[in-house]
């Protein structure tokens, strides 16, 4: 699914300045929620997109670590401007929604984006 | 090649830095994106619990020629049992850290799924030293 239909399902801003031709070339094969960075770092796949409620720095790290495309931010969170600093110097893109997770989740798998099925390493 | 680093304690919101930068330096060496990720991942764990558990220290992290062997060192408390903090779901971080997205019991098992081979010397009340390898 493009980034740029994960963007209109979600009602998202875009935090980290990307314009549209960005999004529509950025393809998310899989996404994951959570709030709980261990559980990102054990099961999440790359190519991924990440759904959380949690807007510290340590999500862009994970994001990082796993090599994760872009983050939504669900409930209305906006995270501090050092964080999306450092999201835009790791290249990771910054998505945020006024829906809470399950909604957020739900609206995505219903259109197709999927997760991972069951817990597998890499 | 080898790198060091030194683990800040106090400032939670730069800890990964080391993981960062060696993930960094793999990449820019070619190397394979799988072994990246499995570098990646159990070195930044092992980052975040120096920096929670340990109260800092300090990293090795060498490429050697058929194997990257990444070393912590803290003079935290120490592991007073290895077995249970090795189970899945078991951790004595406090709720300001499970508040960050951590502290779920989950590091030390992600290290071990990770890496190929994983050491742990602990003494209680002395510090904590992990040295895990990941096979090129």
């Amino acid at each position: 699914m493009l980034l740029s239909e994960i963007k209109t399902i979600l009602n998202a801003q875009v935090l980290t300045g990307e314009d549209d031709n960005v999004l529509e070339n950025t393809n998310i094969n899989t996404a994951c929620g959570s709030d709980l960075m261990s559980d990102v770092l054990a099961y999440v796949k790359d190519q991924s997109l990440l759904l959380t409620g949690l807007i510290n720095s340590q999500v862009i790290r994970t994001a990082e670590m796993m090599d994760i495309i872009a983050i939504c931010f669900v409930r209305g969170k906006s995270p501090a401007e050092d964080v999306i600093s450092l999201a835009k110097q790791k290249g990771v893109i910054i998505l945020a929604t006024d829906l809470p997770m399950y909604p957020a989740c739900g609206r995505l798998y219903q259109k197709g984006l999927r997760g991972r099925s069951h817990a597998q390493i890499l | 090649m080898h790198k060091y680093y030194k683990i800040d304690g106090k400032d939670f919101s730069i800890a990964g830095e080391a993981s960062s930068d060696f993930k960094t330096v793999l990449k820019k060496l070619g190397t394979p994106a799988e072994i990246v990720r499995k570098v990646a991942i159990a070195m930044y764990e092992a980052e975040i619990n120096t920096v929670i558990h340990g109260g800092g220290g300090e990293c090795d992290a060498a490429i050697e020629k058929d194997k990257i062997v990444i070393t912590f060192r803290d003079q935290g408390p120490g592991i007073a049992d290895i077995s249970l903090a090795m189970q899945e779901g078991y951790s004595t971080a406090n709720d300001k850290i499970r508040e960050l997205g951590f502290g779920a019991g989950m590091g030390l098992p992600n290290i071990q799924k990770y890496a190929d081979d994983m050491s742990i010397e602990t003494e209680v009340g002395k510090g904590t030293t992990v040295v895990l390898s990941i096979n090129l």
